[in-house]
């Protein structure tokens, strides 16, 4: 589980930062954009705290 | 029970405000790194952008600006202050102590205290303007200075609380949570840049450079807006964390680290914080000014809530409370030094107060230029004591650290330094009209040789033991 979650995190951020680059080239709509930006956001928060400060202590 | 748990924890959190850093509390890279990008995107970035293209910035002003700008920056946290971090590896308030004597690190710490929370306040007023949107709240404009309704009253109070309640933890909580919200609120900020272009014009990268000069950084200042140019923006970019690097507030942070050079990790602060998101902030600020007529309304918040949803709008929260955080926790230990028996977390407290109260006026965003300019320029001239006093003292076979050695609660050179920097600095900006930001480089120099010139004079008139100096 804990091998998943860094993954898991990074897919979350790229779900953050991909979509605007869709928009951009007119493939998917702003309000998508937004929803999936959401998206990103909750499983970045859910899943990094649990390895990036650990790996840090 | 719950009560007596959370007592223990907050008496447990031990900062070493007055000794040295131990071997096995020293941080590594990232936690600077972390830290660094957390601190600098943060909610100062959604004012700074935006008003840059309020003070008419041209683009290749603005980007070349904040390049030579932010390069100055770095380089002044990594020569100057993280040298002297890991040197002494003490707060910059302990080092003054002994520097400039009690009595003017009260004084010191006083005002010291008084910015960060001013700082802390606009960031928390930041945070308000998107925390208040689903409630409908009237937002602030440009011309505000007092708050006008309830609705911002009771927002800024919950935001205020929420933010101390987290700082009052420490450093390592603060540092946590920076370090998790970084690269996301990084991402955020591309995000809702890149989304918005196609609503400026912007449909592929060819169209970008006429549209930013065009449509984005016009060149031309709003009504009542001064114009900036090349050197406003370079040196704002140089001087907006000036109290921080070359005035040594870092020098609390940075003792943490294992190594002087961990200074270059402002880096992420200073390149994916203030470089990209005053860009990306400033893009989503002239598409809300098109969309809006020019309206005068000034709120990050529901602006950034237009580009990138929900997810935008959080970004606002966090990147406001990720400031206000370490920024508390600042201010907390200048009041520390002022009260050394005090616990932490109730000074954190009562900063936290002071700084909610300032939050609820939208005035500190409105100026924040102006205001961060004059913040670093304060503070600045105690950290060229601190230089001369570490560097160029010895070399001159005068006394390093004067109070301590002396025993004395009063070194004037530093008050005279600190006086007659001001002084000239009001000098040159009534009688010649040389603009706030552009004061801070000849206000170095001023304090530098005026306190090594009075360093020489009181130091041979009270008379040094020979003996201490090899």
């Amino acid at each position: 589980m804990k091998l998943l979650l860094k993954p898991i995190s990074y897919i979350g951020l790229l779900l953050t930062l991909i979509p605007s680059f869709l928009v951009f080239t007119g493939n998917i709509s702003l309000d998508s954009c937004k929803m999936l930006m959401l998206i990103g956001t909750i499983v970045w928060f859910v899943s990094a705290p649990s390895w990036m400060n650990k790996a840090e202590e | 029970m719950l009560k007596e748990k959370l007592l223990l924890q907050l008496n447990s959190v031990e900062e070493y405000e007055r000794t040295p850093i131990p071997e096995n509390k020293l941080k590594g890279w990232k936690s600077f790194i972390g830290m660094y990008a957390g601190e600098h995107t943060a909610g100062t970035e959604f004012v700074i952008g935006p008003l840059f293209v309020a003070h008419g910035v041209s683009a290749s002003d603005l980007l070349l600006g904040l390049f030579f700008g932010n390069v100055l920056a770095v380089l002044s946290w990594a020569f100057l202050t993280g040298p002297i971090a890991v040197n002494k590896r003490i707060t910059l308030y302990y080092l003054l102590e002994k520097i400039s004597g009690s009595k003017v690190t009260v004084v010191y710490n006083f005002v010291n205290a008084l910015m960060f929370c001013f700082l802390a306040g606009s960031m928390i007023a930041v945070s308000a303007t998107a925390v208040g949107i689903p409630f409908d709240m009237a937002m602030p404009s440009l011309n505000d200075w007092f708050p006008s309704t309830i609705g911002w009253i009771v927002v800024v109070i919950a935001v205020g609380v929420l933010t101390t309640t987290v700082a009052m933890f420490g450093y390592t909580q603060i540092s946590k949570f920076a370090n998790v919200a970084a690269p996301w609120m990084i991402m955020v900020f591309i995000a809702a840049a890149l989304s918005v272009l196609p609503d400026l014009g912007v449909h592929s990268i060819s169209d970008f450079w006429s549209k930013a000069n065009d449509t984005i950084w016009t060149g031309i200042p709003l009504e009542g807006q001064s114009q900036f140019t090349f050197w406003h923006v370079l040196f704002f970019a140089w001087f907006v964390n000036m109290a921080m690097h070359i005035g040594m507030a870092d020098l609390s942070i940075l003792r943490y680290a294992k190594k002087w050079y961990y200074g270059f990790s402002s880096a992420t602060g200073m390149y994916l914080g203030h470089y990209i998101a005053w860009v990306a902030s400033g893009i989503l600020y002239s598409l809300f000014l098109l969309e809006s007529s020019y309206s005068t309304q000034f709120a990050p918040g529901p602006v950034a809530y237009r580009a990138a949803g929900l997810a935008g709008a959080i970004c606002v929260v966090i990147a406001g409370w990720t400031t206000a955080n370490p920024t508390i926790y600042r201010a907390g230990l200048a009041l520390q030094a002022i009260r050394p028996k005090w616990k932490t977390w109730k000074v954190t407290a009562i900063v936290g107060v002071i700084t909610t109260s300032a939050a609820l006026f939208p005035a500190l965003v409105m100026k924040l230029l102006e205001f961060v300019a004059l913040y670093g320029l304060m503070l600045m001239p105690m950290g060229a004591v601190i230089m001369m006093d570490v560097y160029v003292l010895p070399k001159l076979n005068l006394q390093s650290n004067f109070a301590e050695f002396f025993n004395r609660k009063f070194n004037p050179s530093a008050a005279i330094s600190w006086l007659l920097t001001l002084l000239s600095a009001i000098f040159f900006n009534v009688y010649f009209g040389i603009e706030v930001f552009f004061l801070g480089l000849p206000g170095w120099f001023i304090a530098s040789l005026v306190y090594i010139i009075s360093s020489k004079v009181v130091q041979q008139k009270v008379g040094k033991p020979m003996e201490s100096i090899a």
